[in-house]
């Protein structure tokens, strides 16, 4: 087993358990600190695909700037009767985790026929993942794109400042 | 050497807790928290592929995901807070004015 193994072999079971930690947990600031501890074993999940710059970009955009945003906000509500949100057991909730198993299934079973999936022995290319190699190709190819990106980032602050606002006049 | 089916495993298993969180929980913070983890497993996915095809397209495409996570979290929180102070609370099923 090769040391790239092992490391995405910890990172995997590390991001499984705090997502299901995220999603079991009443109280919603541990949820969120959990999140933060799935979202670095993904950010060292990507640095297992040489994808730098992404795992980069999820400490930093993801981890950093995004999940204080949610803490602000779980914060600032300051939810003091938390018992009302109480989930009881429900046999929704059963029909739910079934179907979800069943759709996973579904899914594993689709990925090992390796349907419209490269073959395993494929050669990975190590060069893609780093800075100069996405710059290139935001800068050029997808230029429209990341420049509609800063209208939809404005429109977005408008909405959450006139959202959030005490009365609209 | 990881197979790419491993990563495509490990996607689909934090997409499907993520869905469970959003149809399982009443708690509006938990199940914005849920919808994150899924963005997430579609972004190892698409990192994944990106990295055994050897094309940048995905990792670009990872980083519009992102850009489109922080505007929706900016804009769903917005809305979590508007509901709190109309309604005093966050639980999902007592929201329910344009349910018929």
């Amino acid at each position: 087993m090769t040391l790239e193994e092992i490391l995405f072999y910890i990172f995997a079971a590390g991001g499984i358990i705090s997502a299901l930690l995220v999603v079991t947990r009443r109280n919603p600031i541990i949820s969120a600190i959990y999140l933060i501890v799935n979202f670095f074993c993904l950010a060292g999940i990507y640095l297992t695909l040489h994808a730098q710059f992404i795992a980069v970009i999820q400490i930093l955009v993801y981890a950093g700037a995004i999940m204080v945003l949610f803490v602000f906000v779980i914060m600032l509500l300051n939810l003091g009767n938390e018992s009302l949100l109480r989930d009881g057991f429900t046999w929704k909730k059963v029909a739910a985790g079934g179907l979800g198993f069943g759709v996973l299934m579904g899914l594993i079973y689709i990925f090992m026929m390796q349907i419209g999936t490269p073959s395993i022995e494929m050669e990975r290319a190590t060069n893609v993942g780093t800075v100069e190699a996405i710059g290139r190709v935001l800068f050029t190819r997808f230029l429209f794109p990341f420049e509609v990106t800063s209208l939809l980032l404005t429109a977005a602050i408008v909405g959450a400042i006139v959202l959030a606002k005490k009365k609209l006049d | 050497m990881v197979p790419l089916q491993a990563y495509l495993i490990l996607s689909a298993i934090m997409f499907i807790i993520g869905a469970m969180g959003v149809v399982t929980r009443r708690n509006a913070i938990i199940v914005f928290l849920s919808i994150e983890l899924m963005l997430n497993s579609v972004n190892l996915t698409l990192v994944a592929f990106s990295a055994f095809f050897g094309d940048a397209t995905g990792q670009v495409l990872v980083f519009f995901v992102m850009t489109l996570a922080a505007a929706e979290a900016a804009v769903g929180l917005a809305i979590v807070i508007a509901l709190f102070r109309r309604k005093q609370t966050i639980n999902l099923d007592e929201i329910n004015i344009m349910k018929w």
